[in-house]
């Protein structure tokens, strides 16, 4: 296992209602172990997952939003959301968690890890990916 | 090439399974190398000896058993995914304080980064799912 290969988690699915948002984050906990480069992106309905002030009390789940919170803690700060699915569901950026990162590059100054993308340039982001989990 | 598949879904509510037991027979025969099928979300239920379906009906377990015999393939099944949905082998049922294990035979119980391993050992991760 020595090459670095480039991994793209698509996450399109809200949270809760489906057990796929909390299974995809645990495989990139468990994935930024292995050293490689790792993209996140959020489309459809996935965008929810990023979401302010979930508040899960009522349904009896645990509210695991606060994970994405720590992904810039363990070197996963490319955090795509696709523009067009933010927009059809009338969010934008204000209504997402601010998720950043230290760039060890830059003397640890405190970046943002979304970038909004359009599907044209998600589309080009999946394509030089070497391994997309989608989720 | 060398490839590895992913399935995410239950067997028999979903066609993920069948779909992903027939690209990998069809690969193998053509001649390509499977490294790993790992099965993750519901489709760890994919690893239970317990299944009983109708007779006139694929047995879908049965079959990854056999594939998996005849190939040496690696069928893996996500130990946290597991546990959360009640399947474990002798071990995993002693770790947990069960009173049994139902894994199939071909079947192991381990970590997600198998599911890495995966993705970077191979040429192609195909993934079976919604």
């Amino acid at each position: 296992m020595s090459d670095v290969k480039k991994f793209l988690y698509v996450n399109r699915k809200a949270p809760y209602g489906t057990i796929y948002a909390l299974e995809s984050l645990e495989v990139v906990l468990i994935g930024a172990a292995f050293e490689q480069d790792v993209a996140l992106a959020f489309l459809d309905d996935g965008v929810f997952q990023l979401t302010k002030g979930q508040e899960t009390t009522g349904v009896g789940m645990k509210n695991f939003s606060p994970t994405y919170k720590a992904l810039g803690d363990y070197d996963v700060n490319k955090i795509y959301v696709e523009k067009e699915s933010l927009e059809a569901r009338g969010l934008t950026l204000d209504d997402l968690m601010p998720l950043k990162y230290e760039d060890e590059d830059d003397d640890w100054a405190e970046k943002d890890s979304i970038k909004l993308v359009s599907a044209a340039e998600l589309a080009e982001i999946m394509d030089q990916s070497d391994v997309v989990l989608s989720f | 090439m060398k490839f590895s598949v992913m399935i995410s879904e239950g067997p028999y509510t979903h066609e993920a399974s069948d779909t992903a037991y027939n690209f990998t027979k069809a690969a193998l025969e053509k001649g390509h190398e499977c490294f790993r099928v790992f099965f993750y979300h519901d489709g760890v239920n994919n690893g239970t000896r317990l299944a009983t379906p109708p007779q006139d009906d694929r047995n879908i377990v049965n079959r990854w058993s056999e594939l998996a015999k005849e190939h040496n393939l690696d069928l893996v099944l996500c130990v946290a995914a597991a546990q959360r949905r009640g399947i474990a082998d002798a071990d995993e049922a002693k770790r947990n304080g069960k009173d049994a294990d139902n894994i199939a035979e071909g079947f192991r119980i381990s970590g997600l980064g198998q599911l890495i391993e995966a993705g970077i050992e191979s040429d192609r991760l195909v993934t079976f799912g919604d």
